[in-house]
Parts: structure tokens; C-alpha cells; sequence
């Protein structure tokens, strides 16, 4: 088991990251970086699967296959959609 | 086995940063969602092949339905964007309510309870009450935002209503750390359940007291929330990845949230609970001023006549549907040697951005869409302003009527240019609730009618050679 001690760590560094990165996107673009965020946070697939598919009792794999096909949902429109808008960013 | 899952979330982690290292411009935006696939799909493969999983028939088929209902999703029309945004937070939060409740009842249920520590225990209450407010509260916006007709537009207020719901977040806090300190007792899960609902009841109570106007900055503070929720629920499944992803959503939800508030000159607290429109106060400075309306032939003679055109679009333009008319107009102006440049306040539209998608849908160049900041400079030097569906971001009196909600909020300088042409649908205040002053200024012309109709008709003038 981690301790909790370097998952803060990660979560301090990785906010850190998260914040000079998404300062420096194109201000064009927070429609499609906000749908961009949503699919790459719906990473809780990960959660989901694990839980849908390790043997534990029905109603907990219910659970996780609803989680599974929410976090799913987000993934496939959350890229689709990005990709589309941001092909309409045509210069001239 | 264990390696591979860790060095898979390393690189999936690595692959979304750099996906949204690419979005700092257009031209390498879309290296940026290939990246993000790439690693989905690196960190997906990694965790299906690990040993303990068993049931893969469930897997296909929550993966099929994910698919069923995401790909019609990514082809809503752009207007549309914000509320399929909203939605997608509440699948987030949804997602994250769900395991966090599936780990808790696996837990307390395990004998021994070896995964059951103050730690993973606070930091599941965190995630099903996150998950759980992100979801109906995400649900409610992108019900607003769809204009569902059960769900009241206008602010929802009622006296105590800050005490009542600060009252029910307060109450799920204060049974969560009775949970995270005795996780064993015999009341423990019915406690538990009680945090998701008031969790689920808070959601919809944050929302219900909010308007059109603010839903910018309420659906950034939810991506925020989603974010924050896929923390938690790294912290309660020891995944560095999730931790990871759901920071990156969270300061992107933060930083969104900001620039929006300070848009609006806002703060969070003020969004969240001053239900902004409520108040409506009448501007009626003595004397009545009316407008003043022009006919689209004298509009076409001032647009005509102009070296340069500053378009400033609004929330309106997008319900005409009328980007493209727009971009018919840019072409007709922009032929005849006149400079159009559009000015782009951060709240217009529904969500942020969305008067740059909508625009760079209907092919106008980018370089054309100008910040707030840097087109007020120009105004002054521009001949004609045109104000397309936009309303509370020319409002002047923004800048000094101090009893008005908008008050201290920055503005596109509209009044400032040499004259100014608003289309307006009708004669009615916007979503704030207040008289525009630029209306009725001496500079300012009137073209009422639906956007897309007006500028139909000014770009016939235009085709027509302009008969004079």
C-alpha cells in the first residue's frame, strides 16, 4: 500500500504542472481544452474497470460497470468532440 | 505485471500533459488529442490485462454502451457544446460517486478491513460527496442550459437559502468524519449512505439559485469539482495516474474559473451564492432616453463607408444560429478592402470559448477573433461597432452605475467607437436584467430583429453592388 504522504506529493507536483501548462493555452481554444480535460479525466475508467471486473459480489460490479460506461462515454465524445472543433481552427 | 501497469501510467501521464502542452496553439491542437487517445488507450489495455480481472463480458458491454451514447454526443451542434459539457462532468462525477460507494461497501465488508485507514477513509467520504454533487449539480446546469422546461432559468431564491444549503453540506461533512472515525460501527453504512444523498440533494441546491449569465464560470468551477472527485478516488485506489489526470482537469477547472470570475469582476463565493439576476434595478437616471433605429439600407451605407468594423458577438448570435451570416458579412466587408476584426469577451456565449468555436465553425480566420483586452485600445479608432446578440459586455454602466449587479465588470469598449450599430431580437434587457445604456447613446443605432434575418439582409445589400 502507497503511503499517503507521496500521493500528496504527486498531487501537489501534478497541480503544479497542471497550472503552468494550462496557463499557457491558446485562449481560442477553452471550449475545446475543457472538453479535452474531461476525457483525459475520465482516466477513472481505470477505477471503473477494476471494479466491473474483479470478482467481487454483483451489486458492486453494477456499480462499477455504470462508473465503467459513464467514465466510457466521457472518453469517446470527450475526444471526438475536441478533435472536431479544433479542426475548425483553420488560419488563412 | 505490476511494471507494466506502472510504467504504463507514466506514460499515459506524460502523454497528457503533453496533450495539453499542444493546446497552447492551434496549429499543434490536434497532436494534443492524439496524445490523450494514446494514453487512454495505454492505460485502459494496462489495467484490462492485469490478472484480477475476471469478468470481461461486463467490460465490453459498459464499453459498447459508452460508446453508443458517446459518439452521438460529439455530434451535437455547437451551440449545444455547453450543455454536453456539463453532462460530461456529471458522467465524471457520476463515475467517481459509483466506485467510491463500490470501495466502501468492499471495504467494510472485508474482514480485518486492512484497507480501511483515516486516510483512505477521509479520502473516500471526499470522493462520493464530490462525485455525487458534481453529478446533480452538472446535471441541473446542463439543464438550464438546454432550457429543459422543468427547470426554472431564472434564479431560484427563497430567504435562508445560503443557510439551508451550507446547512446540508455541513451535515454530510459532519457524518463523514463520524464515518472516517469509527468505519466500523454498525451505522456506518447507512451513514455512508446518507453523505451520497445529501451529497446528491447539495448538488441540485448549488444550482437552482444561478442564471444564464453566470454559467461560464459555474460550469469551470464544475469541471473543477469533477477534477477534484478523480483525485479523491486516486487517493482511495493508490493510482498515481488518476491523482495525476484528475489534477490536470482540476487547475484547468481552477484556472477557467478565475478568468471567468474576473470577467465578471466576481468572486467565487459571489457566484456560488449571489444569485446573480435577481436583483433588477431600474437604470431610470431621470430623463428617459429612447433609441434611435436605423433601417438595414442606412446600416449597409455606415458599414460600407467604414475603413474598419469591430464585430462584437454575443450569446444571441449563437441562438439565431446566425455564425454564418456573420462570416457571409466578414466576406462582403473584407472584399471591399474594409478591416473586420471581432472582439471576444471572455463571458460571452455559454461556456468559455464558445464564441471562438462558433465562429471558427462558420470558417472565419482566428487570427481575426481579438481578446478583450487588446481590442479596447482600438475602439476608439474604429469606424463602426456592430453589437450581434451581445449585451451585459457593452453595457456601460458597468463601469460606474454601482447599484447594478454588473457593476466593475470589464467591458468591450462599444461606446467608444465612432458609431456603433447594435441588432438586437427584442426591446427586452439581457440576461442580467438590466438596460443597456449603450442603446440609447448618440452614437448608437438600433437594428432590431432576429440577428440571422438582419444580417441576411445587409449582406443582399452588399450583393446587390450597393445601389445608391
Amino acid at each position: 500500500m502507497t503511503d499517503f504522504g507521496s500521493m500528496l506529493f504527486v498531487f501537489v507536483l501534478a497541480t503544479f504542472i497542471g497550472l503552468g501548462v494550462i496557463r499557457r493555452v491558446s485562449r481560442l481554444l477553452y471550449t475545446p481544452l475543457m472538453s479535452l480535460t474531461n476525457a483525459i479525466s475520465a482516466i477513472a475508467v481505470v477505477g471503473s474497470i477494476v471494479v466491473a471486473g474483479a470478482d467481487h459480489p454483483l451489486t458492486i460490479r453494477i456499480l462499477g460497470a455504470v462508473a465503467l460506461f459513464a467514465s466510457m462515454t466521457n472518453i469517446v465524445s470527450g475526444f471526438l468532440i475536441t478533435d472536431r472543433m479544433l479542426k475548425m481552427f483553420k488560419k488563412q | 505485471m505490476h511494471l507494466i501497469s506502472e510504467l504504463s501510467a507514466v506514460l499515459a501521464t506524460s502523454l497528457f500533459i503533453f496533450a495539453l502542452y499542444w493546446m497552447n496553439d492551434p496549429k499543434t491542437a490536434r497532436r494534443g488529442v492524439i496524445a490523450g487517445v494514446t494514453g487512454m488507450g495505454v492505460a485502459v489495455i494496462a489495467t484490462w490485462i492485469q490478472p484480477e480481472i475476471l469478468h470481461h463480458g461486463w467490460i465490453v458491454a459498459a464499453i459498447i454502451l459508452g460508446f453508443a451514447v458517446g459518439v452521438p454526443l460529439s455530434r451535437v451542434p455547437l451551440t449545444a457544446v455547453p450543455q454536453r459539457t456539463a453532462l460530461s462532468h456529471a458522467f465524471g462525477g457520476l463515475a467517481a460517486g459509483l466506485v467510491g460507494t463500490a470501495e466502501f461497501f468492499l471495504w467494510i465488508n472485508e474482514p480485518g478491513g486492512a484497507h480501511i485507514t483515516p486516510f483512505r477513509m477521509s479520502a473516500l467520504v471526499l470522493e462520493v460527496i464530490l462525485g455525487f454533487l458534481t453529478f446533480t449539480g452538472s446535471l441541473m446546469a446542463a439543464g438550464k442550459l438546454q432550457e429543459v422546461r422543468w427547470i426554472p432559468q431564472r434564479p431560484v431564491t427563497y430567504p435562508g437559502q445560503n443557510v439551508v444549503n451550507i446547512g446540508v453540506l455541513a451535515l454530510a461533512a459532519g457524518l463523514g468524519v463520524a464515518v472516517v472515525l469509527n468505519p466500523h460501527a454498525a451505522w456506518a453504512s447507512q451513514a455512508f449512505v446518507a453523505i451520497a444523498v445529501l451529497a446528491t440533494i447539495f448538488g441540485v441546491l448549488l444550482i437552482i439559485p444561478i442564471g444564464g449569465a453566470d454559467m461560464p464560470t459555474v460550469i469551470s468551477i464544475l469541471n473543477a469539482y469533477a477534477g477534484l472527485a478523480a483525485v479523491a478516488m486516486g487517493f482511495v485506489l493508490d493510482s498515481k495516474l488518476l491523482v495525476t489526470a484528475g489534477a490536470l482537469d482540476g487547475s484547468s477547472g481552477l484556472i477557467l474559473s478565475i478568468i471567468m470570475c474576473r470577467a465578471m469582476n466576481r468572486s467565487f463565493t459571489n457566484v456560488l451564492f449571489g444569485a446573480f439576476g435577481k436583483t433588477q434595478p431600474a437604470l431610470t437616471s431621470g430623463e428617459q432616453k429612447v433609441w434611435k433605429q436605423e433601417t438595414v439600407e442606412g446600416a449597409f451605407q455606415l458599414l460600407e463607408q467604414a475603413r474598419n468594423v469591430v464585430i462584437i458577438p454575443g450569446y444571441g448570435m449563437a441562438v439565431a444560429q446566425a455564425q454564418h451570416k456573420v462570416r457571409e458579412l466578414f466576406d462582403a466587408l473584407t472584399k471591399r478592402g474594409v478591416t473586420v476584426k471581432f472582439a471576444i469577451h471572455p463571458v460571452a456565449g455559454r461556456m468559455p470559448g464558445h464564441m471562438n468555436v462558433l465562429l471558427a465553425e462558420a470558417n472565419i480566420p482566428y487570427s481575426a477573433l481579438v481578446e478583450m483586452d487588446e481590442i479596447n485600445p482600438e475602439m476608439p479608432q474604429t469606424d463602426v461597432a456592430l453589437v450581434l446578440g451581445a449585451n451585459d459586455v457593452v453595457n456601460p454602466a458597468a463601469r460606474y452605475a454601482k447599484a447594478t449587479p454588473i457593476y466593475g465588470m470589464p467591458i468591450i469598449d462599444a461606446d467608444k467607437a465612432k458609431t456603433v450599430l447594435a441588432v438586437k431580437r427584442s426591446k427586452n434587457p439581457g440576461f442580467a436584467g438590466i438596460d443597456n445604456e449603450l442603446y440609447v447613446r448618440d452614437n448608437t443605432w438600433m437594428l432590431f430583429g432576429d440577428a440571422k434575418a438582419v444580417l441576411a439582409d445587409l449582406v443582399k445589400q452588399f450583393g446587390s453592388g450597393g445601389i445608391h
